[in-house]
C-alpha cells in the first residue's frame, strides 16, 4: 500500500513490523496447534495446508501471469500418483520421490504451457480443462496406476531406509508438522519468486503481453515457466495429499476439484499470496467442515432441514448443499468483491488509514 | 456394427452436440460470455419435463413445451441475477460466475430429484430402425434429431436475417455501444440471447437423454464435448459449430467403437491438437490484438 522508496523496500520479506508480528503469532499458533486440537481437526488443518500449497502455486499462474487454468487437479493427481508409485515401485526415499513427482508435474505443466502460448481466454480454459479430464481418464484406465480401484499410500518414512537410516512417521501429529514445514517453505518460495526478475516478468505478461514483449520479456520462456512453477506446486501438494488421505482413486481428482482450486484463488484475491492462503483456508473449512455438517449449525441448519423435508427430496444428505453454497460463493464474490478477501482487506485498511474522510 | 450405421449415429450425435454447441455460441456471440452453466441449465429443464411427466402425468409434448418455457425463464433469470449485477467483469470473472451457476443448478437438481437415475423416455426410440437404402440403417431417434436440428437451423437463419430482434442481436454483437446509441436496449438483447440459448440447449438435452440416463450429472460430459465442438467451430460461427459438432460426433463414434475405454478423451485430444494448429478454431477469424 505504502509508497516504495528504495529497491530494498520492494524486496524485503516483511514490509512492516506489524506484519512480522502477526506472522510470528500465526506461526506459533500453527506449531502449537497439535497440543490443543483433536485428530479430526489436525486432519482438517493438514488438508487446508495442502490446499494452501496448490492455491499459492495456482495464484502465480492465474493471479500473477493472468492465464486461466481449469486443470490443476491433473497436476495434483500427477503429484499424488507419482510420489506413491516412485516410492513403492522404484523404492525411492520420500523426499526424492516427492521432488521427482513434482518435477514430473512441472514437466507436464511445461507441455501444457506450449499451447497456452497461442491460446487465450475461453480457448485456454477448454484446453486446460481437457488436460485435467484426460489425466483423470488415463489414470483410471491404466493398470499400473491402480485403475479405478485406486492406490494406497505406503508407510511414510522421511529418512533414507535404503541407507539404513529410517525415520518413520506414524502419528497424525508428525504428518501435520511435516506438511506445515513444507507449506511454510513453499509459501516463502512463492513470495520470493514474485519479487525476482521472473515474478516481475509474470506480472508484466498479465498486464499486457505486447508491452511485455516490447520491453524484452521472452514470452515463450516466462509463460511456460509460470505453468511449470504452478504445476510444481500442485505436484508437491499432491504428494502430501496422498499421505493425508492414505488411499485415493482417480475420482478424487475430478473437474470439481480443479474448480475448487480456482475458487480458492479467486476468493482469496488474485495476485496476492496471503490472499490465496486465506482463500484456501476459508474454502477448505467451508467445504470440508461447515457445509458438511450444516444441519448442526443452530438456526440455518434447522431451516435447511425443514426446506429439504417439505419441498425437496427426502434424502437428508447435505452434500448437495455443499455445491449450492460453493456456487453462491463464486457468484457472490465476483458480483460484490471481485478482488476477493485481499480486496476487502485493502478497503478496510484504506478506510481506517484515512478515517474521518 | 456396420459402417453406415456408425456414420449415421455419429452424425446424429454430432447434430446433438452441434445444437448444444449453438447454445454456447449464441451467448458467446452476443455478450462474449462463455456459458459453462449451459449443460446444467439444460439438465434442469429436462428434469422439469421429467417432473411434469412423472408427477402430474401430462402427455410428453405438453411436458416438453412446459420445459422449453421453463428453460427460457431460467435463461433470463441467470442473466438478470448472476451476470447483470457484475460490474466490468474480467473473462476469468465471467467464467467463475457461470461455473458457480452450474454448481448451484447441479446442487439444487440433485437435492430435489436425488442423485439416482430416473426413467425418462421420449417418443423417439433408437431401437426402432428404418433401412432407406440397403446397408444404410437409420434409427427413429437419429431421424428425429436430423429433422429437429434442421428446423432449428432454418428458424435461426430466418430469425437472424429477417426479424428485428435478430438484427438487433447482430448489431449488439458487432458493437455494443453503437447499438445502444441506435436505440437498441442491449440489456434486453442479452436476456433474450440467454433465453434463446437455454431453449435450444433444453431441446438438445431432451434429445440426448434418449441415449443416456437421466441423472443430475448427465449433461456434464455432453456439455464438455459440445463446448469442444463449439471451440472447434470457432465459437463465433453458427455453421461452424454444426460442422464442429458433426466432426466431434463422428470421431467419438468411430473411436468409441474401436477403443471403448478411451472414448471420453478422444474428443479432447482432437480439440487440443486443433487448437495448437488453429488457435481460434476451424472457422473463427483470428483477431490480432491491436495495441
Amino acid at each position: 500500500m505504502g509508497i516504495k522508496r528504495t529497491y530494498y523496500e520492494d524486496i524485503e520479506l516483511f514490509s512492516s513490523g506489524t506484519i512480522l508480528f502477526w506472522t510470528i503469532v500465526l506461526l506459533i499458533a500453527l506449531f502449537g496447534a497439535p497440543f490443543f486440537l483433536s485428530g479430526y481437526h489436525l486432519y482438517l488443518f493438514s488438508i487446508i495446508m495442502v490446499h494452501v500449497i496448490v492455491a499459492v502455486g495456482l495464484n502465480i499462474l492465474v493471479g500473477n501471469t493472468g492465464q486461466i487454468a481449469l486443470g490443476h487437479a491433473g497436476f495434483f493427481a500427477i503429484g499424488a500418483y507419482g510420489t506413491v508409485l516412485l516410492m513403492t515401485m522404484l523404492n525411492l526415499p520420500f523426499f526424492a520421490a516427492l521432488i521427482a513427482a513434482a518435477f514430473i508435474a512441472a514437466f507436464f505443466g511445461f507441455i501444457l504451457g506450449l499451447p497456452a502460448l497461442r491460446l487465450e481466454g475461453p480457448y485456454l480454459a477448454i484446453a486446460t480443462l481437457a488436460f485435467g479430464l484426460a489425466i483423470m481418464h488415463i489414470i483410471g484406465h491404466t493398470q499400473i496406476f491402480g485403475g479405478r480401484q485406486g492406490l494406497a499410500a505406503p508407510m511414510l518414512d522421511i529418512g533414507i531406509p535404503q541407507l539404513g537410516w529410517s525415520w518413520m512417521l506414524f502419528t497424525e501429529t508428525s504428518l501435520y508438522y511435516l506438511i506445515l514445514i513444507i507449506t511454510i517453505l513453499m509459501v516463502l518460495l512463492a513470495v520470493n519468486i514474485l519479487k525476482t526478475r521472473a515474478g516481475r516478468a509474470f506480472v508484466a505478461i498479465r498486464d499486457s503481453e505486447i508491452a511485455a514483449e516490447v520491453i524484452g520479456i521472452n514470452l515463450t520462456y516466462y509463460k511456460t515457466l509460470a505453468f511449470a512453477v504452478s504445476a510444481f506446486y500442485a505436484g508437491i501438494a499432491g504428494g502430501l495429499f496422498a499421505f493425508v488421505l492414505g488411499f485415493f482413486d482417480p475420482f478424487t481428482f475430478n473437474l470439481i476439484l480443479s474448480v475448487i482450486f480456482l475458487v480458492m484463488v479467486v476468493v482469496g484475491g488474485l495476485g496476492s499470496v496471503m490472499g490465496s492462503v486465506t482463500g484456501a483456508a476459508l474454502i477448505t473449512y467451508l467445504m470440508y467442515d461447515l457445509f458438511k455438517n450444516v444441519n448442526e449449525v443452530p438456526v440455518l441448519g434447522d431451516l435447511i432441514l425443514h426446506v429439504s423435508r417439505n419441498w425437496l427430496s427426502a434424502v437428508g444428505s447435505m452434500d448437495n448443499f455443499n455445491m449450492i453454497a460453493l456456487g453462491l460463493v463464486m457468484i457472490g464474490i465476483i458480483i460484490f468483491e471481485p478482488l476477493g478477501i485481499f480486496g476487502l482487506w485493502i478497503r478496510i485498511k484504506k478506510y481506517w488509514k484515512t478515517w474521518p474522510f | 456394427m456396420p459402417f453406415g450405421h456408425l456414420l449415421i449415429e455419429g452424425l446424429a450425435m454430432g447434430a446433438c452436440y452441434g445444437l448444444f454447441g449453438l447454445a454456447v455460441v449464441i451467448i458467446y456471440k452476443t455478450s462474449e460470455v462463455v456459458n459453462f452453466a449451459a449443460g446444467d441449465m439444460a439438465m434442469f429443464s429436462t428434469f422439469v419435463a421429467f417432473h411434469v411427466l412423472a408427477v402430474y402425468g401430462y402427455p410428453f409434448w405438453i411436458a416438453f413445451v412446459m420445459s422449453l418455457v421453463f428453460a427460457g425463464l431460467l435463461g433470463v433469470f441467470v442473466e438478470f441475477f448472476f451476470l447483470r449485477p457484475a460490474k466490468n467483469p474480467t473473462i476469468l470473472g465471467l467464467i467463475v460466475i457461470t461455473i458457480g451457476a452450474q454448481l448451484l443448478l447441479a446442487g439444487v437438481a440433485s437435492w430435489k430429484w436425488g442423485a439416482e437415475q430416473q426413467a425418462f423416455s421420449i417418443p423417439f426410440s433408437y431401437q426402432v430402425t428404418y433401412e432407406i437404402i440397403p446397408g444404410l440403417v437409420i434409427s427413429q431417434w437419429a431421424l428425429a434429431v436430423f429433422i429437429i436440428s434442421a428446423v432449428i437451423m432454418a428458424f435461426l437463419y430466418f430469425f437472424f436475417k429477417h426479424t428485428k430482434m435478430g438484427t438487433a442481436m447482430r448489431a449488439t454483437q458487432q458493437n455494443k455501444h453503437a447499438a445502444k446509441i441506435m436505440g437498441i436496449r442491449t440489456n434486453r438483447v442479452f436476456a433474450f440471447a440467454w433465453a434463446l440459448s437455454s431453449v435450444i440447449g433444453a431441446t438438445a438435452a431432451t434429445l440426448m437423454s434418449a441415449k443416456t440416463i437421466l441423472d443430475p450429472q448427465f449433461m456434464m460430459e455432453p456439455f464438455l464435448r459440445a463446448f469442444a465442438a463449439a471451440v472447434l467451430g470457432g465459437l463465433m460461427s453458427i455453421p461452424g459449430v454444426l460442422i464442429g459438432g458433426g466432426i466431434m460426433g463422428l470421431i467419438e463414434n468411430f473411436f468409441g467403437y474401436a477403443w471403448p475405454a478411451w472414448k471420453p478423451i478422444t474428443a479432447f485430444v482432437v480439440i487440443v491438437l486443433v487448437l495448437c494448429i488453429r488457435p481460434s478454431g476451424l472457422f473463427g477469424k483470428h483477431y490480432v490484438k491491436k495495441v
